[in-house]
């Protein structure tokens, strides 16, 4: 037997265009707990998901306790040793503690027997590994700390010696997730092997022996947790790759176009998403947004644009209030200036079955040069989704081509034409080149810096903290739903990455 | 090609797919009445000559064509922006009151000309006022539509047998219907047009409201794909999200576009109430409304697909009767049975069939379309 739990070699994933693993070396020490940190689609998931068998790679081998395996499905997982714990519990929301742990598990047709054994082991599981829970309490009445308990006991009771936990305390409170990590501890000292994928360097920090790097798909580095440090891991996982140059003058900026202030929105079950926001965005400039993903980038820019609604606050747009707590209607904003180019183009920007020129207006339907009175004029719908295909260089030009069958790069065009060629006062912008081929991103940036030019005031969100620097005059940015730090564009990368991590100088200094 | 739901070709999408399924629940159909014994390609025979064999049989299929090219429109307006109108039935049903009162108060002082305009707008009116509940109960209190109309099916079905052995139906009369109308309450049937083709109507209650019926699926294809109101309820029906992107009130949506639903259902009860009994009695819809989803799903919910999928029921259920006739083997059941077997083919189970024929095509073609991809990206 050798020391190695899991080796994986080579492992590579593409879906269509994304190359999400690529060529991926892992090795995993037996009885340790092993950290995989990396940005949302630094390609973490889709590894573990190799892994456990819900994907199959494209290539590559992996080796478990030495041995060569084909893991094809998640059954094939359980069988080599391996469970899995979800960020999202696949748990059944109205059955017990005890017939969730033996869901599929079950020995024969008739569940008594099965019953009374799962009960015997379960019980011994809970005294091994210290994991109390009542196993007749319907899951629906468990907190998630210990619904989180039922998933890991589901795994033990399937005999797992190398459990995954995908960020496993993205739902915790912080007593919680202390609580999961002396469990975790545990874990390791009855030589489990654990797999921790987070983005929060904290955790990986305080837990793991060892620590893996991801971005954009590669595996950037290996470390011993003892021999790293924060500035270290955050510096790998926003990286340091080769600025693209976009050529900019300096920023005039002129009145002040949009002023957000202490503006507060909350997600469906009343989580703070954006904390008591302020900021002002004046024509002629660019500001960025930084963060890493799920910092309430997305909900800011959703309550500014009218599309939720937000529980307090107030937003100025060209000196004029929006009503963002009551009815903000996009359609309203739009004529008053305010242009967005949402994140999400695929079920937000841009409705893929229909045509291009159909999309070409969505949002500004109802404009007078598009029909007479409730009619629609095709024609010159067409004529002018025409002209902007001409001037944004959108292949293939057909306006009459559904926009699915457009590349990404080209639909993200298809958008861009419509929010900037109607000149608006204030362009709000969420991750302009996600999923973008490099031909666009640089289309795309230079029309944004065209943009700010023409005196446009340009809100930009991005997780790609380098297109953030290239294009941005100025820098905010928010970790945990606030606006943790402003820096002029020209702040060290470093610093930046810090920053989002949510280390701020004072912590810093306590390490 | 990895996705079985890639685009075909127009043609297949509205065209062979839709073809093989009926093949198939024809095929299915066939072995059902070999089952009882009969010969399936006798059955097929009168099944044909049933429906369009002579002037008459013709009428009568384009007769219940006519019906269900109403409700079929009904439930697929709803369908465009992702509404599953499930209550056809009962706005039929209730659209009914509207015709019935429009006849009762001038049957006797105007020509049918005068009442019809009335007729229509009252069947439309009493079809939308039934959807527009459901429709606001979604809208505003997120009760689901499906759930709400299938209830209203049922409280229409209540009304009005309140209404026809109460309220409308004539004193001293032991019949659960309206009196009869007069020539002002009679649609003119369309006797000419056969006749332009040398078929003789003969009893056939082929009327106007067939005229009625194809200028309403013109008009709902203008609604849909050439107007701003269709704009936006295309748009909620593919992405609500992208709805709200683009300020597109849902409520506002959902309301209007069940109460236009409702109100294509309603006009539906001029055919059987003006067109063919001159009273409106009991139960006059008989599961066209349900009849209509199977027509909007066949006809991929598309105007120009809805009016040949209508006379294909109106073919089921004429020719279906006159198989009954010819075979006493099979019973009016069977023909029931027959029916359900195309509603399972060509609506519940139209995407069978699809992931195959999309990967032949996908097979086929695959060369042409990646060499224009790779020319586009």
């Amino acid at each position: 037997m050798s020391d190695i739990a899991i080796e994986l070699k080579g492992i590579d994933k593409r879906f269509g265009l994304v190359h999400a693993n690529k060529a991926i070396d892992l090795t995993v020490r037996k009885g340790t707990i092993h950290g995989i940190i990396g940005e949302n689609g630094a390609g973490k998931s889709t590894l573990m998901s190799i892994l456990y068998g819900f994907y199959q790679a494209d290539s590559g081998e992996i080796l478990i306790d030495g041995r060569p395996v084909t893991i094809k499905d998640p059954n094939a997982a359980i069988a080599a040793g391996i469970g899995m714990v979800h960020q999202h519990f696949m748990l059944v929301e109205n059955f017990t503690v005890l017939e969730n742990v033996m869901l599929g598990a079950e020995d024969s047709q008739i569940l008594n027997a099965s019953i009374a054994k799962a009960r015997v082991e379960l019980k011994r599981l809970e005294k091994e590994y210290a994991l109390e829970v009542n196993p007749d309490a319907l899951i629906e009445e468990l907190p998630v700390g210990l619904q989180q308990r039922v998933e890991i006991l589901k795994a033990l009771y399937r005999k797992a010696d190398i459990l995954i936990l995908d960020e496993p305390t993205g739902v915790l409170t912080p007593p919680e997730a202390d609580h999961l990590f002396r469990i975790l501890a545990q874990l390791k000292a009855q030589g489990k092997t654990i797999i921790l994928i987070t983005h929060k360097l904290r955790e990986i920090m305080a837990i793991t022996d060892e620590v893996s790097v991801m971005r954009r798909g590669e595996m950037v580095a290996t470390r011993p947790t003892q021999a790293t440090s924060v500035e270290e891991l955050a510096e790998l996982m926003v990286g340091r790759r080769v600025l693209l140059r976009v050529e900019k003058g300096a920023a005039l900026p002129g009145a002040v176009k949009l002023k957000v202030e202490n503006l507060t929105v909350r997600d469906g079950r009343g989580v703070t998403m954006v904390d008591n926001v302020s900021f002002e965005l004046k024509a002629g400039e660019i500001v960025g947004i930084a963060g890493v993903a799920g910092n309430g980038q997305s909900e800011l820019l959703e309550a500014i644009s009218g599309i939720r609604r937000a529980a307090a606050g107030t937003v100025l747009l060209n000196g004029s209030a929006i009503d963002v707590t009551g009815r903000a209607d996009p359609a309203e904003l739009r004529q008053r200036g305010l242009a967005h180019v949402p994140e999400d183009r695929h079920h937000v920007g841009l409705v893929l079955k229909f045509e291009e020129a159909e999309n070409s207006i969505l949002g500004y339907h109802r404009e007078p040069t598009y029909g007479k009175g409730p009619f629609l004029d095709l024609g010159a719908i067409r004529r002018e989704a025409e002209e902007s295909i001409r001037k944004y260089d959108i292949r293939p030009p057909d306006p009459r081509l559904k926009t699915a069958n457009f590349s990404g790069g080209n639909q993200q065009k298809i958008v861009l034409a419509r929010e900037m060629e109607r000149g608006p006062d204030v362009l709000i912008i969420g991750q302009p080149t996600r999923g973008v081929d490099v031909g666009a991103i640089e289309f795309i940036h230079k029309r944004i810096i065209e943009m700010r030019d023409q005196g446009v005031a340009v809100l930009l969100v991005s997780v790609e903290l380098d297109e953030i620097r290239a294009l941005s005059d100025r820098i905010l940015v928010m970790f945990a739903g606030r606006v943790v730090g402003e820096r002029k564009a020209d702040a060290p990368e470093g610093e930046l990455g810090l920053l989002m991590a949510g280390i701020d100088g004072k912590m810093e200094a306590a390490q | 090609m990895s996705n079985p739901y890639a685009k075909l070709p127009v043609w297949v999408d509205y065209g062979l797919i839709p073809l093989i399924n009926l093949l198939v629940a024809f095929l299915v159909a066939g072995l059902v009445v070999l089952l009882v014994g009969e010969n399936p390609l006798n059955a097929a025979y009168y099944m044909i000559t049933g429906a369009f064999g002579r002037g008459e049989y013709l009428g009568f299929t384009l007769y219940y064509a006519t019906t269900f090219i109403f409700t079929g429109l009904s439930v697929a307006v709803a369908f465009h922006a992702g509404l599953f109108n499930i209550g056809s039935e009962g706005q039929a049903y209730i659209g009914g009151i509207g015709v019935a009162l429009a006849c009762l108060w001038l049957d006797r002082v105007l020509p049918w000309y005068g009442v019809l305009p009335l007729a229509m707008i009252g069947a439309a009116f009493f079809g939308a006022l039934w959807a527009f509940l459901p429709g606001w109960l979604q809208a505003k209190r997120g009760s689901h539509i499906v759930i709400t109309t299938i209830m209203f099916n049922f409280i229409a079905a209540s009304l009005m047998v309140y209404l026809l052995t109460r309220v409308l139906k004539p004193m001293g009369s032991m019949a659960p219907q309206t009196r009869t109308f007069d020539a002002g309450g009679q649609l003119p049937k369309l006797d000419w047009l056969m006749g332009l083709f040398g078929l003789n109507i003969g009893n056939a209650p082929f009327n106007i409201s067939f005229l009625l019926a194809l200028a309403a699926a013109f008009g709902c294809w203008v609604l849909i794909w050439r107007t701003r109101f269709g704009f936006e309820m295309r748009t909620m029906g593919h992405s609500p999200s992208a709805a709200r992107y683009a300020g597109i009130s849902e409520s506002r949506i959902t309301i209007i576009v069940m109460m236009i639903s409702g109100a294509l259902a309603g006009l539906m009860a001029l055919n059987p109430i003006m067109g063919e009994q001159a009273r409106m009695q009991l139960d006059f819809v008989q599961g066209a409304g349900f009849v209509g989803i199977a027509v909007a799903l066949m006809g991929r919910s598309h105007p120009a697909g809805i009016i040949p999928a209508a006379i294909l029921f109106g073919m089921l259920y004429q020719g279906g009767a006159e198989i009954a006739f010819e075979m006493p083997a099979i019973s009016r059941d069977m023909i029931v049975i027959i029916q359900g077997l195309v509603i399972l083919f060509a609506g519940a189970l139209e995407n069978m069939f699809r992931p195959a024929i999309g990967r032949f095509f996908a097979g086929l073609t695959a060369r042409a379309p990646a060499a224009r991809q790779a020319k586009g990206a």
